[in-house]
């Protein structure tokens, strides 16, 4: 056994030592931790060209099977020794937490957090699809065609297999694809460069669970072979920022997870209560390290936008990177420091437009970026902005970051754009029927529900199942 | 098998008459070139009687391939080739006037002698070849088709033109690159399709894309002669297993306009797929040089940058410094010289490089 670890690509479940490797290393330290194979776009064309060979072999089993199958790697993936690629290696669940630490930098204590929620959603995942397809009996999947309330119903697949190219910021987004193989849908994954663990935990789980090896391509590549995903695969999901989900919106075949420029909405009714909700917001702006889509990047109120601002950053100001075993470390360090050193510039350079003052730094007592054990970090950041119009007002960073924008009720729902979760703070009728009729909220929270809270049974950005499968009207003779 | 010490040591005496012979052609006023007499006029010394050997061609500076663009052809005549018409061969290039390079019978003795490299099994005698990559004004084209003909073969054609390959990459025009891409496997792959080739020249990238079109041994193909791009280890290993199928023969090729064709040792299983070319010598030499230092040569298993010589009486072209890196290699039979392996674009590891779909 090398003392090093490899991770080899997956080609339908076979391993593949590519000549072409990359080390990924201790944030921290710069020390080697693995080495994985990269592969050129020409492989990822070849295999996808048998992918129907995959789906075949997922067809075999039962839509309940893989339910089963899927509640198995839920525990395997928890609590399991699992192979850790091509050179007799294992890995066992606290090797993985310490392990995608130290190449992600994100802290123990949010890793096993993110294990929770992908372990909750494998062992639900009748609850999952139930939600998904509202309901649809589960073996009109098995066979095409059914008849549910009384009506003939049939779902044919939209593709021959989903395409993923994954982040590298959290591992809880890998519980979006999990639906795909209790669907018979396998996937073709390029794993996050600095978090392959995840992806490549999950399959073994599955693989040991008694999932076909076949149902599953693991391909560490370049932008290319991204790029050859995104096109070959039918159907694909992409994370990125904004110039990259940009280029491909509008392509019905990939679903885009972009920013998210989740918020917090104040109604003029409930306003005299806000110190009530600072908890709330901050839980909302700075839980799992501000690294999710669903945190709230903006908080917006009728009134007292400089109080709650300063409420807010009087509690996150004085947060300081810890190490990451403590228990209460909250911020996550930077795998790319290059990523921490843009965050900071792009606010320092956008805080010279006029209208915006960060209330942060005063409770601070230093620079936003700073150095633990040889990790970058970057403290929490409130920004209290004038309007919308402010260049910070409406941003997303991969860290604790928030703006305050003062706006008048009935002004609010015009200004705040494509928001993915919406915690509305209000009782008022009317204000509610206008945040339910709003094109612009994926997720809605009436009252104080942390813009974190996702409820697994309803999908708040994308349903895989209709990704996956249309219906079509069918009759037998 | 590396080549016993007397066997380089014959190959360097060799190299060094060559040289000597080369200067004495391109510095006498009987038979050298406007161009070299009078440089040497202005050098203030005489490479006919001063140069005993190659390492005396450090006195030369690097041969600036600007005067290729820059200068008339006719400086690069030699006297004894006056009266006689040239081949003017063209190298990459975008926008502007091109880089030329002069030529009557070059290409013909450096194919020649490469035919005597490629197995009758692969590129069978009489069977017709198909070239699927840069025509017009290179030299390529005619030396591909010469190549054919001298093994008693002929050759189908389909050009691709990397200038404006280059020219859309550069411009992120993506789509059209893939679409001119489409556009060239789809001619080549109708004439395999209604007519019976056997020998394939192309580029990395056509030929994966050809490989996606077409059952390539199925199709007839049988030998396959690849350059003009990067060939990393990991890419050799795609196109021997996955694309031509452990069936096919693989020839891969390092050269260009100015110096010709430097053709690769078949590989062993030890050499995990890097390539290593060696010059044609004594007509062409290839060093790996400290890119900072570059009359040091690196050691052997360093990276370095390219640095070519060309020697035959049409072309003189002393240390021109190719935009290229490679790893420099020890001698191996059949080549009794340094080897240059895993060519790739000068500072590919720390920028981007187009290199376009050719």
């Amino acid at each position: 056994m090398t003392p090093l670890p490899h991770i080899p690509a997956l080609r339908r479940g076979r391993p593949y030592e590519s000549l072409d490797q990359i080390n990924i290393v201790d944030h921290r330290t710069g020390t080697p931790l693995v080495s994985i194979s990269q592969v050129n776009a020409g492989i990822i064309r070849k295999d996808l060209a048998r992918i129907g060979e995959s789906r075949a072999a997922l067809k075999k089993f039962t839509t309940a099977q893989l339910i089963e199958i899927s509640a198995q790697a839920g525990e395997l993936f928890l609590n399991g020794t699992l192979p850790l690629g091509d050179k007799g290696h294992t890995q066992s669940a606290k090797e993985y937490w310490e392990t995608l630490s130290a190449t992600s930098g994100l802290p123990h204590v949010m890793v096993r957090r993110n294990m929770a929620k992908i372990h909750h959603a494998l062992t639900n995942m009748r609850t999952i699809l139930n939600g998904l397809t509202r309901g649809l009996e589960l073996g009109i999947l098995d066979q095409g065609y059914g008849e549910q309330f009384g009506t003939p119903v049939s779902y044919y697949p939209t593709t021959q297999g989903l395409g993923l190219v994954m982040p590298s910021n959290s591992p809880a987004v890998n519980s979006l694809w999990l639906p795909a193989i209790a669907l018979k849908m396998p996937v073709i994954i390029k794993p996050g460069k600095e978090e392959p663990w995840t992806p490549l935990r999950l399959i073994q789980a599955f693989m040991a669970a008694g999932c076909p090896p076949e149902a599953f391509g693991f391909y560490p590549t370049d932008h290319e072979g991204a790029g050859e995903i995104l096109k070959s695969c039918g159907r694909a999901l992409i994370f990125g920022d904004k110039s990259t989900t940009d280029r491909y919106a509008g392509n019905p075949a990939i679903q885009i997870h972009g920013p998210g420029y989740s918020k917090i909405l104040i109604g003029e009714d409930l306003i005299e209560c806000w110190p009530d909700y600072i908890d709330l917001m901050a839980a909302s702006i700075a839980d799992n390290g501000g690294r999710s889509c669903i945190n709230a990047s903006t908080v917006v109120a009728p009134k007292y936008g400089a109080e709650i601002a300063d409420a807010l950053a009087r509690k996150l100001g004085p947060i300081t990177p810890l190490p990451a075993t403590d228990e209460n470390a909250r911020l996550s360090g930077f795998a790319n420091v290059k990523m921490a050193e843009y965050i900071d510039g792009a606010i320092e350079q956008d805080l010279k437009t006029p209208g915006a003052v960060e209330v942060t730094a005063k409770y601070r007592n230093g620079p936003r970026k700073v150095m633990l054990e040889g990790g970058i970090y970057l403290r929490p950041t409130i920004v209290l902005c004038n309007s919308f119009a402010h260049p910070l007002a409406n941003r997303e960073f991969l860290c604790p970051y928030a703006s305050m924008v003062e706006v008048p009720q009935a002004e609010m729902l015009r200004q705040i754009g494509p928001s993915l979760v919406v915690t509305a703070i209000t009782k008022d009728p009317v204000f509610t029927e206008q945040l339910l009729e709003s094109p612009l909220i994926e997720r809605l929270n009436l009252g104080p529900i942390s813009t974190m809270k996702i409820s697994w049974d309803q999908p708040h950005e994308g349903n895989m199942f209709e990704f996956l499968y249309k219906r079509r009207s069918i009759d037998r003779a | 098998m590396n080549p016993e010490p007397a066997t380089t040591k014959a190959a360097q005496d060799q190299l060094d008459a060559h040289v000597r012979e080369i200067m004495q052609w391109h510095f006498s006023p009987e038979t050298g070139s406007p161009f070299w007499l009078d440089w040497a006029k202005k050098a203030g010394w005489n490479p006919a009687t001063e140069v005993k050997g190659f390492a005396d061609l450090l006195r030369f500076p690097h041969f600036q391939d600007e005067w290729l663009r820059d200068l008339p052809n006719e400086v690069w005549v030699p006297k004894k080739y006056q009266g006689r018409p040239f081949n003017i061969f063209e190298t990459g290039g975008t926008t502007g006037m091109p880089k030329q390079r002069i030529g009557w019978d070059d290409y013909k003795v450096d194919y020649e002698e490469f035919s005597g490299k490629i197995a009758n099994e692969h590129f069978p005698r009489g069977g017709a070849w198909l070239m699927v990559g840069p025509t017009g004004p290179r030299r390529l084209r005619l030396a591909i088709e010469h190549l054919a003909n001298f093994r008693g073969s002929s050759c189908y054609f389909v050009d691709l033109d990397p200038r404006w390959v280059k020219k859309v990459i550069s411009q992120k025009h993506f789509e059209q690159a893939r679409a001119y891409m489409d556009h060239v496997v789809d001619q080549a792959a109708v004439i395999l399709k209604h007519r019976k080739v056997s020998g394939l020249f192309t580029t990395p990238k056509l030929l994966e894309a050809l490989g996606e079109k077409i059952d390539l041994y199925g199709a007839g193909i049988r030998g396959v002669f690849c350059g003009g791009t990067t060939m990393a280890p990991q890419a050799v290993r795609f196109i021997v297993e996955e694309v031509l199928e452990n069936r096919i023969g693989f020839y891969p090729t390092y050269g260009n306009t100015l110096m010709g064709l430097a053709a690769s040792v078949p590989l062993r299983k030890e050499d995990n797929f890097s390539i290593t070319y060696y010059a044609p010598q004594p007509r062409a030499v290839l060093r790996v040089v400290d890119a900072n230092n570059t009359s040091q040569t690196k050691n052997y298993g360093e990276w370095g940058r390219v640095e070519l010589t060309t020697l035959t009486k049409e072309f003189f072209m002393p240390r021109f410094l190719e935009r290229d890196e490679a790893i420099r290699r020890e001698p191996r039979a059949p080549y009794a010289w340094d080897g240059v392996a895993e060519v790739r674009p000068f500072g590919a590891m720390e920028k981007n490089i187009v290199e376009g779909v050719y």
